[in-house]
């Protein structure tokens, strides 16, 4: 009396003999087309003065920063920074102690996960937010299955979908994968991808993409880049927070860098060499902050006027 | 992100070999405790004839065993989502103390029923919520109030047993233990209540919820599902049945008496695990514990049946279940890659 019973009708034959998939752009990106259709269009997202602490301990300190439209902000820091629980606070896990949240020019009160979904935010957990003894399908509804009345699950939508996804945006195309395999059956890569087909299929308009490059193979990290091309590309909006400043060199139109739990910096990338980026970085450790030279303040101020973001 | 090609070339063959895999995965737990529980039985008939192959033991089985799997069948999806209920078995007797107040002074059975089952749902809450708005695990919090809920009911009634003769009368009593084209009504709920457990784990939200909170608690919550919510329903469950088991037993037995439950912990819990449902959470059967419960209830009767000295009974418990849960150990390894 398991709940996986045998129903692998549904995609393990059109599967198995699928053409392999071109190295890039990564098949992943197919998901976003249909996605870019129906979308709700163009969203911005800005924080306001947003402290947050945790039994005593301030993890964030008196943050501003604004998302614009169609724009992929790179987010850098330590560990123990503050990237994670600025993230959870955008996606609604957690809630500020004290600021302002903004979509769109709105302010958002009581920012929930599900509300955040609802105004467009899908967020790449690493495979560590994967269920490893759940079936393919339990994970891609995790948090929101499609249901019938009474909150019984439509199961046999939800394994199509599933299978539709891994055929056409996974690039899962052997049959050793239904949408009844568990995830323990997965390598990392395919944990990976499940993870950001999971973030993708329910038309997100700011992808946040924590640490995805986190234990992934080179080639697998240029298809993940190539799908970070692929969210401008479609004009979307996303923050990529990596450890590796050259991993968020080359996506994102601009730089954010967290110390200890304040914005230290906040410039464009097209401003800056690789090279200087790496001093801004180096800088930023020792001192705390970092004072564009041009114009003379420091970038946390320029984030604070520069505040309302686009709007469309 | 997978290797395409390479699987697109050896898919054939290698999909023959996981659809083996599949199966296995999907159905050993399943498979391996149905064929214990047979063999089991086989046992016992080829060491005891006389008393396996007369019907009375089955009428008893069918009457008996439910009285702790009732409870055992919700326990599964608690323990599933990763929590664990120590205290139904107190829930028992404080369920029976609101039965024994509302039909003693309003005669009302079926009312006494519901008042029974409601306490049970109050007494299930309670733990989730403590377990949930502090943050203490539930093995700790449900010691506690496996000891409060004990304590209330003793203290409630002074102690004192109470003769329920005259509730055998009612239509409640027919209905929960009277019997069904010859079937005894305890099993009928058990049945009832297995098929419920199975829609609500596998087929509904709530167990769908569960499975994740059980798997991975930090992803739930990144997933924005609603944890606390979930757990507690499902303690007010395990509340609900508990009290619904007591009320049967109470009435086939027409006596309450205020240490009801007390012997259930182990049987119950120990059908769970021999059933194959995982003490880390996340994954569980109901078919197992069904099947766990009526083996639990069967090797007491076997053993008395075959004459074997008393002194042995306990051992011979503690090895089928050590049996049966190493069967699930292997079972899982050779079937996981």
């Amino acid at each position: 009396m398991q709940d996986d019973s045998a129903t692998r009708g549904a995609g393990a034959g059109e599967q198995a003999v699928r053409q392999p998939r071109p190295a890039a752009p990564s098949a992943t990106l197919r998901a976003m087309e249909p996605a870019e259709a129906t979308g709700r269009g163009r969203v911005s997202v800005e924080l306001r003065h947003i402290d947050k602490s945790f039994g005593g301990v301030q993890v964030l300190r008196d943050v501003s920063l604004t998302l614009r439209a169609g724009e992929v902000l790179g987010l850098l820091g330590d560990n123990g920074a503050g990237k994670s629980t600025l993230i959870k606070i955008v996606t609604g896990v957690h809630q500020p102690d004290s600021g302002q949240i903004l979509f769109n020019g709105e302010e958002v009160r009581g920012l929930t996960v599900d509300r955040a979904r609802a105004l467009g935010v899908e967020t790449v957990y690493q495979e560590r937010a994967l269920a490893e003894q759940l079936s393919l399908w339990r994970n891609i509804f995790m948090g929101r299955p499609r249901t019938r009345w009474l909150g019984f699950l439509d199961v046999r939508a939800m394994r199509k979908v599933t299978a539709d996804l891994m055929g056409e945006s996974m690039g899962f195309t052997s049959a050793v994968l239904t949408p009844d395999t568990h995830v323990t059956g997965l390598s990392g890569g395919e944990r990976q991808g499940l993870a950001i087909v999971r973030a993708l299929h329910f038309e997100a308009d700011i992808i946040i993409l924590d640490e995805p490059s986190m234990g992934l193979s080179l080639k697998e990290t240029d298809k993940l880049l190539g799908f970070v091309e692929g969210i401008k590309a479609a004009r979307k909006s996303a923050i990529f927070i990596d450890h590796n400043i050259f991993h968020v060199y080359a996506v994102a139109d601009r730089i954010v860098v967290l110390d200890r739990g304040r914005i230290a910096a906040d410039f464009p990338t097209s401003r800056y060499t690789l090279e200087e980026v790496t001093g801004i970085m180096r800088e930023v450790a020792a001192s705390g902050s970092f004072v564009e030279p041009e114009r003379g303040r420091a970038t946390n101020a320029v984030s604070a006027t520069e505040g309302t973001g686009e709007t469309s | 992100m997978t290797e395409a090609v390479k699987n697109a070339e050896s898919s054939t063959a290698f999909g023959r070999r996981w659809t083996a895999r599949t199966f296995g995965a999907r159905w050993a737990s399943q498979i391996g405790i149905t064929f214990a529980f047979v063999l089991m039985w086989v046992a016992f008939i080829s060491l005891a004839p006389t008393t396996f192959l007369d019907s009375p033991i089955y009428v008893s089985f069918a009457q008996t065993t439910p009285y702790f799997a009732l409870p055992a069948l919700l326990l599964t999806m608690v323990i599933v989502s990763g929590d664990i209920d120590l205290s139904f078995v107190s829930i028992y007797g404080l369920a029976m103390v609101g039965f024994v107040a509302v039909e003693k002074t309003n005669g009302n059975v079926g009312l006494a029923v519901l008042a029974a089952v409601l306490i049970g749902a109050l007494a299930g809450l309670v733990n989730g919520v403590i377990v949930t708005g502090l943050g203490i695990p539930a093995l700790v919090v449900t010691i506690g109030t496996q000891y409060l809920y004990r304590g209330l009911t003793l203290a409630l009634v002074s102690g004192k047993s109470y003769a329920l003769v005259e509730a055998q009368d009612s239509a409640a009593y027919q209905l929960l233990d009277g019997r069904f084209l010859g079937i005894p009504m305890q099993f009928v709920w058990l049945v009832l209540v297995a098929v419920g457990t199975w829609l609500l784990l596998f087929r509904h939200r709530l167990g769908h919820n569960g499975h994740v909170i059980g798997d991975n608690r930090p992803a739930a919550e990144l997933m924005g599902i609603p944890i606390s919510r979930t757990r507690i329903w499902l303690f007010v469950f395990v509340g609900m049945a508990s009290a619904l088991a007591s009320v049967m037993q109470s009435l086939q037995v027409s006596n309450f008496y205020p240490q009801i439950g007390n012997a259930y912990l182990l049987p119950a819990l120990a059908a769970v695990f021999v059933g194959g449902t995982s003490v880390f959470g996340g994954r569980g059967t109901v078919w197992g514990t069904f099947i766990g419960a009526f083996m639990i209830g069967g090797i007491q009767a076997a053993i008395v049946a075959m004459g074997v000295e008393a002194y042995w009974i306990q051992v011979i418990y503690g090895g089928i279940i050590l049996l049966a849960v190493s069967i699930h150990a292997v079972l899982q390894s050779r079937f996981e890659r």
